[in-house]
């Protein structure tokens, strides 16, 4: 920088020996165009996976080295154990269904009118982001019929089937009134011809305390017979369980037993708008009253869907609801390929069109399946979203796999990072072989 | 060399962008800040200026509040940007991870003294001492002891929640003929009149494992006493004593009451807390009572048709056994992270009845504040509810969020899912109270 306008004539570089000038530039090109994948790989995928797995072996709060303590607690914590088994369901069937129902979906598109209406309307539910169909199933699920879109089918269903009845539930006022809605409740004492019965009920449901009936009254004894009232033991307070009080209805249309000695029902008979009820011509012993069980609709209680039990399968369901979709395109795109002429060929041998579907359809196709299985073994091994978004917090516990317990123990109150980071290296590890799979496959097609 | 100077600029521009980034993800500015020594204790700090960032909690209106309340903190210091960042829910998951990655807010409410216990222990929190005057005159004893780690103040509770309310459809106790009771006795007897009036007593969210354990919490406090609640809460006593048993057999003549829950207790456990309220104030009434905090009144007025006194109405949580008046609650904590001066005027600003106020005004807010004037709540249920809170001669803190956050504030685990297991089968209370000692020996390890 002495202001001396000289330039230094230097010897061309084209005499430097060991690597000519062109391969100095195209490493320089080469690192330019991959250092910023390398810089985002790196710092995003690299160091973090690194990270992860040394985090793996220290202790919750990160200062103490456990060795494979972490790892141990993996298969003795039972949360865990759970995970782990769910996740094992999963892979076991979910990959299977999809790829199967999908087969289906692509064979019979194939074959009929609106197929493109049809396609788009199995192929919907792939623009929905899991979670989001995850709530719209954690709603349809939902238990009480009145709510719940699958139990309410259901229930549709079943009241086909159903006799109707005037109440849903009640209870017997006293200890005197036994039994329950399927079998009916009957009055402890016995009765003979000019008695007069009185059989409280009560616990109906609000919303179904008949509106018409009048007040209740004792009928007078009927010669040769039985008349009795059934009404709803009920005043605001409580009122005297057992006794026909002032203001206390009658309950109308209940069907009420005369049960003989055996057991056997003698005879029928429905009350009146006053509660009462009549039988006529009995001849003399014992007997029993009873309000029948015809007087109660089995109302449908609706399929736990969301409980512990089904809680797995509910959401598998729905998983398949999403992922059929898929199968069924890429499928679809893998049966257009195949030549015609092959399917002609096989028909004009003579083969029905299942033999088709067996011998020269499906093999073909192989290829195809494979990749929809393989991709279904990731995206099922990965599972979170979906899970997360339909089980209902009692039943979080019964629906946990292990990309979630890997989420819950990490974070959602645990702030266990070691164990957190145990599960995730052992997803990891689960995820590796399929990969390994589906490079080698990669390559092979290449 | 263009190829080389074009690969560093590209390089430079990418480091500018992960810097960029990184800098983006900072909670604020650490400040320089020791704490000031103004002795000064009621005067609202003044004149401090810089950036604060608040990590909370509240989300939706809560957070329309809260932000009312910021202004009026930047008002008196106009030289300080507060930035609301609202975690919701998913507080602790975000919190965590932030501080995992050495880079936590300023302040972060935390809706959990366990969580605060947590993070005091792995030394992230700073003393608030420097705010202890105000807070010694502004709230009882009992509210700054369960700000107080090992000795050392770290937590302020602005915001505070009476759970020993029971929620009632006025209709269905008119129509059943039943007062609101004033003892657990009479509560279950109300329960039967409900039930034979056909109305369901009980609606039960048992999909939200902490509705279960405030019930819980609200029986063992009057079964057991103070002095024992205090020893379960920090494990000095098992969870297998005979006083956990005694609450529990007491708490399954409500859940074990099957056909007087609302669907049954397959449907309890499915119903979350919000849907566990709007079917007791649905019409016709899905049931007549929920047992649950002051923040149900939120719920009925945003989602139900329901009038105050008229539709619903609330009573206390009965004494049980002629049990002493007692009050458990929860609040939300105010927490320092970092040796921010404008962070920390902020805190002493949230320690002023004038902060309780702004708030309070704006309703579904129960202050622990004791200087603050009951007038200011907008309405007569809050007052009662809030006033109780604040006033309360026993006040014990939700016992679950005082465990360690694996066995007492976790969905599907420790106390949330045995209570739901207690739910489901509540034969058993020896046996859970087994099980629940097992959650408790391991996360207190």
């Amino acid at each position: 920088m002495s202001g001396s306008g000289n330039v230094t004539a230097e010897p061309p570089p084209a005499a430097a020996p060991p690597s000519p000038p062109g391969a100095w530039r195209k490493h320089a090109i080469a690192a330019g165009f991959l250092a910023p994948a390398a810089v985002f790989l790196g710092l995003w995928i690299v160091y973090p996976a690194i990270r992860t797995v040394i985090r793996s072996f220290y202790d919750r709060t990160g200062d103490t080295f456990v060795w494979f303590e972490n790892y141990e607690r993996l298969f003795t914590d039972d949360t865990l154990v759970t995970a782990i088994k769910n996740s094992a369901i999963w892979v076991l069937v979910v990959p299977v269904l999809v790829t199967a129902i999908g087969l289906v979906f692509a064979v019979l598109t194939e074959r009929v009118r609106w197929s493109v209406a049809f396609k788009t309307a199995v192929f919907m539910p792939m623009a929905i982001s899991a979670f989001a169909a995850g709530v719209l199933w954690r709603i349809m699920y939902i238990q009480e019929p009145e709510r719940g879109t699958v139990n309410a089918g259901i229930s549709a269903v079943q009241e086909v089937f159903t006799e109707p009845g005037v109440l849903t539930q009640a209870q017997g006022s006293t200890d005197g009134v036994t039994g329950s809605t399927e079998e009916g409740f009957e009055l402890d004492e016995a009765v003979a011809p000019g008695d007069v019965p009185q059989i409280g009920l009560t616990a109906i449901p609000q919303p179904e305390v008949p509106e018409d009936s009048a007040p209740a009254v004792v009928p007078e004894p009927l010669q040769g017979g039985i008349a009795g009232v059934v009404w709803r033991d009920f005043l605001p307070g409580g009122g005297t369980p057992g006794e026909l009080e002032e203001g206390e209805n009658g309950i109308p249309g209940v069907t009420v037993e005369l049960r003989d000695a055996q057991g056997g029902t003698a005879a029928t008979a429905k009350t009146e708008a006053d509660g009462t009820f009549a039988f006529e011509g009995v001849e003399d012993g014992e007997y029993r009253v009873a309000v029948g069980g015809a007087t109660f609709g089995q109302p449908f209680e609706g399929v736990s869907w969301l409980g512990a039990q089904l809680i797995t399968p509910s959401i598998i369901i729905a998983y398949i609801w999403i992922w059929a979709g898929f199968a069924m395109v890429v499928i679809a795109a893998g049966l257009a390929a195949i030549p015609r002429d092959v399917l002609e060929a096989a028909r004009t041998d003579g083969a029905t069109e299942w033999q088709v579907f067996r011998r020269v359809t499906a093999p073909l196709l192989g290829p195809v399946l494979t990749v929809v299985f393989i991709t279904m073994l990731i995206n099922v091994l990965k599972v979170f979203d979906i899970v997360l978004a339909i089980a209902p917090g009692s039943a979080v516990e019964s629906a946990n796999v292990i990309a979630v317990a890997m989420w819950r123990t990490s974070f959602s109150g645990v702030n266990d990072f070691g164990l957190g980071s145990a599960v995730a290296v052992f997803l990891f590890l689960l995820v590796i072989p399929v990969l390994l799979l589906n490079i080698r496959r990669f390559r092979r097609e290449v | 060399m263009r190829t080389r100077t074009r690969t560093f600029a590209l390089l430079a521009v990418l480091a500018a962008l992960v810097l960029a980034l990184a800098a983006a993800g900072c909670g604020g500015d650490d400040g320089d800040g020791n704490g000031n020594g103004e002795g000064d204790t009621q005067a609202v700090p003044e004149g401090v200026s810089g950036n604060v960032a608040i990590m909370g909690v509240w989300t939706g209106d809560e957070q329309a509040a809260f932000e009312a309340v910021l202004d009026g903190f930047t008002e008196i210091n106009p030289d300080v940007t507060v930035n609301y960042n609202p975690a919701g829910d998913q507080l602790p998951t975000v919190l965590a991870t932030a501080v995992e990655g050495g880079n936590p807010p300023d302040i972060a409410t935390l809706p959990q003294p366990g969580l605060m216990r947590d993070f005091a222990g792995r030394g992230e929190l700073q003393p608030i001492d420097f705010a202890a005057d105000q807070i010694g005159e502004n709230f009882s004893e009992s509210w700054v002891e369960l700000g107080t780690v090992d000795g050392t103040l770290y937590g302020l509770f602005y915001k505070g929640a009476n759970k020993s309310t029971i929620w009632y459809n006025v209709g269905a106790f008119e129509g059943a003929g039943v007062e609101p009771p004033e003892t657990w006795d009479a509560l279950l007897e109300a329960a039967g009149t409900l039930q034979a009036y056909g109305v369901p007593a009980y609606s039960i969210g048992g999909a939200d494992g902490w509705t279960l354990t405030d019930l819980f919490e609200n029986i063992y406090l009057r079964t057991a006493g103070p002095d024992l609640y205090d020893q379960l809460s920090s494990h000095e006593i098992p969870w297998t004593h005979e006083s956990v048993i005694t609450a529990l057999e007491e708490m399954a003549k409500i859940v074990g009451d099957t056909e007087n829950i609302a669907g049954g207790t397959q449907s309890a456990l499915q119903t979350d807390f919000p849907t566990s309220v709007t079917r007791v104030f649905a019409d016709p009434p899905e049931a007549a009572m929920v047992i649950e905090g002051d923040f149900v009144g939120g719920v009925v007025t945003e989602s139900t048709n329901a009038e105050p006194e008229t539709g619903f109405n609330v009573f206390p949580f009965p004494s049980v056994n002629d049990s002493a008046p007692a009050v458990m609650g929860g609040g939300d904590a105010v927490v320092l992270f970092t040796e921010n001066e404008a962070a920390q005027a902020l805190i002493e600003y949230l320690a002023t009845p004038e902060a309780a106020e702004l708030w309070a005004e704006q309703g579904g807010f129960s202050s622990p504040n004791q200087n603050l004037d009951p007038e200011i709540y907008p309405d007569e249920i809050t007052r009662t509810t809030a006033s109780a809170l604040a006033e309360a001669e026993v006040f014990r803190f939700d016992l679950s969020d005082l465990q360690p956050a694996a066995f007492g504030g976790t969905v599907g685990q420790g106390l949330f899912k045995l209570f739901q297991d207690f739910l489901r089968n509540p034969d058993d209370a020896q046996g859970i109270a087994q099980q629940m000692e097992q959650a408790a020996a391991r996360a207190y390890g």
